[in-house]
């Protein structure tokens, strides 16, 4: 596998995954709106059948046809039955739709029960949009960490199967731009938290045996704020000691421990989540761009948040 | 609904441990990253140590997270017992026994087509097929399915008294749910038998000529022809898979299955639970219980709290100056200390707020609703899971 490192925005496909519950989706949302504010077109979009996308923007749902939430940035919602209707227009020039209908329907059924058939009728829209070059950069919302490697893999695994044909043709170019490393990258996204630090290492373990998708960057996710600097625990440890907590009881006019109790919590948290960051640090392979963004302590995860989180990548990405 | 409604007022709104004491089979589902895989295990754990008998906890999650939860290297298909002296060792006499599994995909369908197959040379081929390797090995629906058929194969050996499941994170939390009836109808499906007839027969009629004319520009025929063998093979088995799914999805609306939604109380998992418990009551499934991890302490609400932080942060200066007078500091690096911690806490309030607000919302719930705090450090081993287990047990 190649190793050039290449900047996470000038790639042309983004793919975000992560274990659940890590804001893969808001760190979508957060990279899509970045690349739009630095003048990229860009389209971000959503896997998920159920996906909340929308409310990082505070945009209406997204639909399968892309809408422009902001100028240069567009979002939309992965569809499969659209995407095969759309391909086989597009890309069959089937003429006459009507006399393809069972087929269709037989297709449509296949692509639910039988395996492989959504995931290539997703990243196969994707690819295509990025190969007509209709934006700089498509960011997918793509599936947690126990799916992405069927998604990704799809490509490959159908040009396995499929000899010859049109598929065939079709998964080839696929394939050629899945494994281009200018082209295309993964991006997971974890946070400083003994399973999701677990689980991608296992991904990228996964990842370089089983797709030919470069590991773009991982991004570490609401990491806490330190609260004390060089000597500062130590004298946070004394205030707990009985004199004073009784002093700042009364200074402040009520009693003092819920407060001191809290910064403890606080401390104990970050320290924690620290010894996963150092995990993550040393067992990534050593050329992976790590990136960190802070927790946010904020009320709702609106526009604004995911503002500050685009923000936050910003300056860990430079320029 | 109404029948819901009367059930309710009968049962006394119980605990975890009077659930799982009456129960076969408890499936924990959720969103991912809500410590649904811990949760089972420790309930697993608990109804292991405190109820007796026999318990499996079978995590079906492809990222193996129960395994690392229970300190075990890896369990693979097989249910290997967790040593008794894993629970001696934090001071735990378990009355019962406990037992861990793991669903390995590709094994589990292999079993799948032994036990349906009509004869060695079907099995061969089957088990040879390309189709049939990619299915199982590399996508992702396969485990949906499985991992309630390998469910039910294990609830009718009778090994155990509780089996405690841990769901795939489904990029649709109902899939699996679907799963056994969707292969059911896959495998009866008239389009599927048509699909395969021209294979068969080498006689391709008009009414199907348009279909193969466009497919085999699409897919090539050596495709067609694979796929055609590989859904000719598995009509073999047809009577045996749809008797078999239909069995599966008997067992989940079972009454002696209970459903356990866990979730955390941040935004995103809190509405994919209020989905999940909308989704179990409109099928009829069993909605046993609530568990709400990773809960906040209470104190983080109390207003007068908050008004010492306040204080705290905002007088920080003259406060210190007030206790600078011993051997505590400079003011100002007492003062630093001050603010920070008024700070903290305000900001971890507005996130006490915002899920107390969240908790509130959430509508409809079960008998059962349990809370466990946000433990300091991470659940890795029996010790942990039992503490987890303890907070939600009663």
């Amino acid at each position: 596998m190649t190793s050039v490192p290449v900047d996470l925005l000038d790639r042309r496909l983004l793919f975000v995954t992560g274990k659940g519950g890590v804001g893969k989706t808001s760190i979508a949302a957060a990279l899509a709106l970045l690349a739009s504010t630095r003048g990229k077109r860009t389209l971000v979009c959503e896997v998920d059948a159920k996906g909340n996308l929308a409310d990082f923007f505070e945009a209406e749902p997204n639909r399968f046809e892309p809408q422009e939430l902001s100028p240069g940035l567009f979002a939309m919602a992965m569809n499969t039955e659209e995407s095969l209707k759309e391909y086989l227009k597009l890309q069959l020039k089937v003429p006459l739709l009507a006399r393809i209908g069972p087929f269709a329907r037989s297709l449509d059924f296949v692509a639910n029960a039988a395996p492989g058939v959504k995931e290539i009728l997703t990243v196969g829209k994707l690819f295509w949009e990025v190969r007509e070059q209709h934006y700089d950069l498509v960011v997918v919302d793509a599936s947690a960490t126990g799916h992405i490697i069927g998604q990704l893999a799809a490509p490959q695994a159908i040009n396995e199967l499929v000899k010859v044909g049109r598929i065939r043709d079709q998964t080839r170019w696929m394939v050629d731009l899945l494994s281009d490393p200018r082209t295309t990258g993964a991006v997971i996204v974890a946070t400083p938290e003994e399973m999701p630090v677990t689980e991608t290492l296992e991904l990228v373990d996964r990842m370089r045996a089983e797709t030919q998708v470069d590991l773009a960057a991982v991004i570490v996710n609401k990491v806490l704020p330190e609260l004390f600097g060089r000597g500062e625990e130590e004298t946070f440890d004394r205030l707990r000691e009985p004199e004073f907590v009784s002093v700042l009881s009364q200074a402040a006019g009520s009693p003092v421990e819920p407060v001191l109790d809290a910064a403890e919590l606080a401390v104990t948290l970050r320290r924690t989540r620290t010894e996963h960051i150092t995990r993550l640090r040393h067992e990534l392979p050593p050329n992976v761009a790590l990136l960190y963004v802070p927790y946010l302590f904020t009320r709702t995860h609106g526009v604004r948040a995911t503002r500050n989180l685009a923000e936050s990548l910003g300056a860990e990405l430079g320029h | 609904m109404a029948a819901r409604a009367a059930s309710r007022t009968t049962t006394v709104a119980g605990t975890l441990e009077q659930l799982l004491a009456t129960k076969e089979i408890a499936i924990s589902c959720g969103s991912g990253g809500v410590g649904k895989t811990t949760t089972a295990a420790a309930a697993g754990a608990m109804a292991a140590a405190q109820l007796g008998g026999k318990v499996l906890v079978l995590t079906v999650d492809p990222a193996r997270r129960l395994a690392n939860a229970l300190g075990l290297e890896k369990f693979g298909n097989v249910e290997r017992r967790v040593p008794d002296e894993l629970f001696h060792a934090v001071g735990v006499d378990p009355r019962g026994e406990l037992y861990a599994a793991m669903l390995d995909t590709k094994e589990s369908w292999d079993a799948l087509v032994r036990t349906h197959a009509p004869d060695p040379q079907t099995r061969d081929a089957i088990l040879a097929n390309p189709l049939y390797k990619n299915i199982t090995g590399k996508f992702v629906q396969s485990h949906d399915y499985i991992a309630m058929e390998r469910l039910h194969e294990i609830h009718v050996s009778g090994r155990y008294d509780l089996i405690v499941v841990d769901t795939p994170p489904t990029r649709n939390a109902i899939d699996f749910l679907e799963a056994p009836e969707r292969m059911a109808d896959f495998f009866s499906s008239r389009l599927l038998r048509w699909l395969i007839t021209p294979y068969r027969s080498r006689l391709v009629n008009a009414a199907s000529r348009p279909f193969y004319n466009v497919a085999d520009r699409i897919l090539g025929s050596q495709f067609l022809e694979d796929i055609a063998e590989f859904f000719v093979l598995f009509q073999t088995m047809y009577d045996g898979f749809v008797e078999r799914a239909r069995a599966v999805t008997r067992t989940l609306e079972d009454r002696r299955t209970t459903f356990m939604v866990v979730s955390t109380l941040e935004e995103a998992p809190v509405r994919e639970a209020e989905f999940f418990i909308d989704a179990l009551d409109g099928r009829g499934f069993h909605l046993g219980a609530l568990v709400l991890n990773k809960v906040l302490p209470s104190y983080l609400l109390d207003d007068d709290a908050a008004a010492v932080a306040e204080v705290l942060h905002r007088k920080a200066g003259p406060i210190a100056e007030e206790i600078a007078n011993t051997d505590l500091g400079e003011p100002d690096h007492v003062a630093r200390v001050l603010r920070e911690v008024g700070e903290s806490f305000l900001n971890y309030r507005v996130v006490a707020t915002r899920e107390a607000e969240q908790r509130k919302e959430l509508g409809r719930v079960p008998d059962v609703v349990a809370s466990a705090p946000f433990f300091e450090t991470d659940i890795f081993d029996l010790s942990g899971l039992l503490r987890l287990g303890e907070s939600i047990w009663r």
